[in-house]
């Protein structure tokens, strides 16, 4: 059995704002294990970055707050602990890599002095220890030439080092977590692929757990050990990964899945979008978020919350379509006539 | 048709060129980065070489620059004179020749007087040249006082926000709202005059300046991402202010900074012209003018055109250098 490092339970998180309460995450729950890979997917707003950033404590403070659920790192309640304790967690034990690599580094600092202040922050070494230590960890996240590039700015890297060098940042107090936040969204597809195998390779050198945040399916089915599928800040479903490529048991997971371009159609086939619009997160149903936008939705679903249904091991769905019934739907579907390759 | 899930050999790479064990893709794409290097040339620009490079093309600027340093060289040669003990002005600036003063009117500029005499028989240009040292010194003391104050404050209001920032505004506000002189003159009265106090009087009016740059900057850098890149890093509240943001929010501060001098050394000449500032007998270029105005019918002009010329030589020095610096940091008119 792998070592726990962090159990999250019923995690809510709520915005008070002038218009309302924005309800960006409601009552989700997950667990990472060393050394293992969890994708967090949904589309736009449906509250995987601020179920992250929960995590480190880094929500605006005003309007931004966690209302329920426990978070536990290892014997650590992330909610309960210090301010100061955070500050110690954040980097140390759970540390994070932003969207874009052009903008999270400081302009007018150096790279190595970036990443030696990430070190001395929480470790007992010497500027000159942590300098060296700097270029150490350039090279290990594959930058040629690290002793001279240490000593450079960041606008002197492309976007593709910067991600690296970000990377090598994070993981510099060799973290438990590694939170990654679309590290690939703002990068060209070759360079995406080599940012991939650097997080991998980084992960299996410092046996960290990764949460991964995406909405790239790709990404996902290539680093992802489990999957948790996010929809109006509800986990509408989440399994290993293959079993939500393959089982796939939510309507929103299909029309995800379904709307992903393929090589293998006719050059006049279009892409299938989910039609609709994401919902608003003020005024949610009681119910399934995804009610409005489900070609399968039924009377129950708008007011109803369901209860989480165990469909294979470690498979679970929120659903009101009967088990039997959804099989004989997602066979229907175009991407399961044959599997996806 | 090509059987394209076959695997290239070993030795060959995607294209099918041959390659050696070393050449991986890793290695050329290094390759490739020093290729681009050195086509570059030397280094790419940094923030002040760009800026030094948009700024050697305003004539302007440049004379301001070279103005400020002369008057700084002589403020601080003078200086270090004035602290050793050997003044390094021709003549002693307080000497009284009444032999020079025929009449009581002074001596026109000659060779061994350049700018000519006052009706003391005292050396113009060594009044000159020590009233410089003291101008420089009010301009970069008065604003160190006022700039350290804005730096302070200034982040502070902009990164915490709320009740802070309101109070801090507010009292910036009220700053800005007296009339400048009077309010200098209303400190300096409560203070005292002397040359100390006009230190105090301009860095103190001046930190509402600075605070409210900086706070403007302030609030447009911290939301930036590599601020919350920090934050996950676990920096404190003060690393980010003052490592993070601040850097990030200097560039009008420079700009600001070298306004804010010019401005200082006018404000200290119209205090002394007034009477309040720096105390007789030390010159200073604002005394010299109060008195030459009182000997301008007697036709010496000298009195006053030389020390009217160094006012006006530094404080267009500043504001040009100022103005062509703002020009220059302002990346809007990046080309």
């Amino acid at each position: 059995m792998a070592e726990r490092l962090l159990e999250v339970k019923d995690l809510s998180t709520q915005f008070f704002t002038h218009a309302g309460i924005v309800k960006a995450v409601n009552g989700v729950s997950f667990t990472l294990d060393r050394n293992e890979t969890i994708g967090i997917v949904g589309e736009s707003g449906s509250g995987k970055t601020v179920a992250a950033l929960s995590l480190k404590r880094l929500l605006p403070a005003r309007p931004g707050q966690v209302v329920e659920g426990s978070l536990m790192l290892g014997a650590r309640n992330l909610r309960t602990i210090s301010d100061d304790e955070m500050r110690g967690v954040r980097g140390n034990d759970i540390a994070m890599i932003f969207q874009d690599p052009m903008t999270s580094l400081n302009p007018v600092m150096k790279i190595g002095k970036q990443i030696a202040e990430a070190i001395t922050l929480h470790q007992d070494k010497s500027k000159r220890e942590a300098w060296k230590m700097a270029i150490d960890l350039l090279a290990r996240v594959g930058i040629p030439d690290a002793p001279k590039r240490v000593d450079q700015y960041p606008f002197e890297f492309s976007g593709g080092m910067r991600q690296r060098a970000m990377i090598a940042m994070a993981i510099s107090c060799n973290p438990d977590i590694l939170i990654a936040d679309e590290p690939t969204t703002a990068l060209d597809v070759t360079i995406q692929a080599q940012i991939i195998d650097v997080v991998r390779e980084m992960q299996a050198q410092f046996n960290s757990g990764v949460i991964l945040i995406t909405h790239d399916l790709g990404v996902i089915a290539e680093i992802a050990d489990k999957v948790m599928v996010m929809y109006g800040g509800r986990t509408v479903e989440y399994g290993p990964v293959d079993e939500i490529f393959y089982n796939a048991h939510h309507p929103y997971t299909w029309g995800l899945l379904a709307s992903l371009p393929r090589l293998d159609a006719s050059e006049k086939e279009r892409l299938t979008p989910i039609k609709g619009q994401p919902p608003n997160l003020i005024t949610l149903p009681a119910g399934c978020p995804f009610t409005v936008r489900c070609p399968y939705r039924r009377d129950e679903c708008r007011d109803n919350w369901p209860e989480l249904e165990i469909v294979a091991a470690e498979h679970g769905v929120h659903c009101w379509v009967p088990v039997d019934e959804r099989q004989g739907l997602r066979v229907e579907l175009p991407h399961f006539k044959e599997p996806v390759a | 048709m090509p059987d394209w899930d076959a695997k290239p050999p070993a030795d060959r790479d995607v294209y099918g060129t041959q390659v050696t064990q070393a050449e991986t893709v890793d290695a050329r794409l290094q390759a490739e980065i020093i290729d681009e290097q050195a086509e570059e040339g030397a280094k790419p620009l940094g923030l002040w070489s760009d800026t030094w490079r948009r700024l050697k093309r305003n004539k302007l600027a440049l004379i301001g620059l070279a103005i400020i340093i002369v008057f700084i060289t002589i403020g601080t040669v003078e200086e270090v004179a004035f602290i050793v003990g050997h003044p390094l002005t021709p003549y002693p600036p307080d000497e009284v020749n009444y032999a020079l003063s025929p009449q009581g009117l002074g001596s026109p500029p000659s060779l061994k007087h350049p700018f000519g005499t006052d009706y003391l028989g005292r050396d113009v240009l060594s009044r000159v040249l020590e009233a410089t040292r003291i101008a420089m010194l009010v301009g970069i003391i008065a604003v160190a006082i006022a700039l350290t104050m804005g730096l302070i404050l200034g982040p502070i209001s902009g990164y915490y926000g709320g009740a802070v920032d309101s109070v801090i505004m507010r009292i910036a506000d009220i700053f800005f709202a007296f009339p400048y002189i009077l309010f200098v003159l209303l400190i300096m009265s409560v203070l005292g005059p002397g040359f100390q106090n006009v230190f105090i009087a301009i860095g103190i009016l001046g930190w509402a300046t600075f605070a409210r740059i900086v706070r403007g900057q302030i609030l447009s850098v911290k939301s930036m991402e590599f601020v919350e890149a920090a934050r996950a890093q676990g920096a404190s509240d003060l690393r980010i202010i003052f490592r993070h943001v601040l850097p990030n929010s200097m560039a009008p501060v420079y700009v600001a900074v070298a306004m804010a001098i010019g401005g200082a050394i006018a404000t200290e000449a119209a205090l002394s012209y007034l009477g309040i500032g720096v105390q007789p007998p030390t010159p200073s270029w604002g005394l010299m003018i109060a008195d030459a105005v009182n000997y301008l019918t007697g036709g010496n002009w000298w009195y006053l055109f030389f020390p009217s010329l160094a006012l006006v030589l530094t404080v267009f020095g500043f504001i040009s250098f100022g103005n062509g610096l703002r020009d220059a940091t302002d990346p809007k008119l990046k080309e």
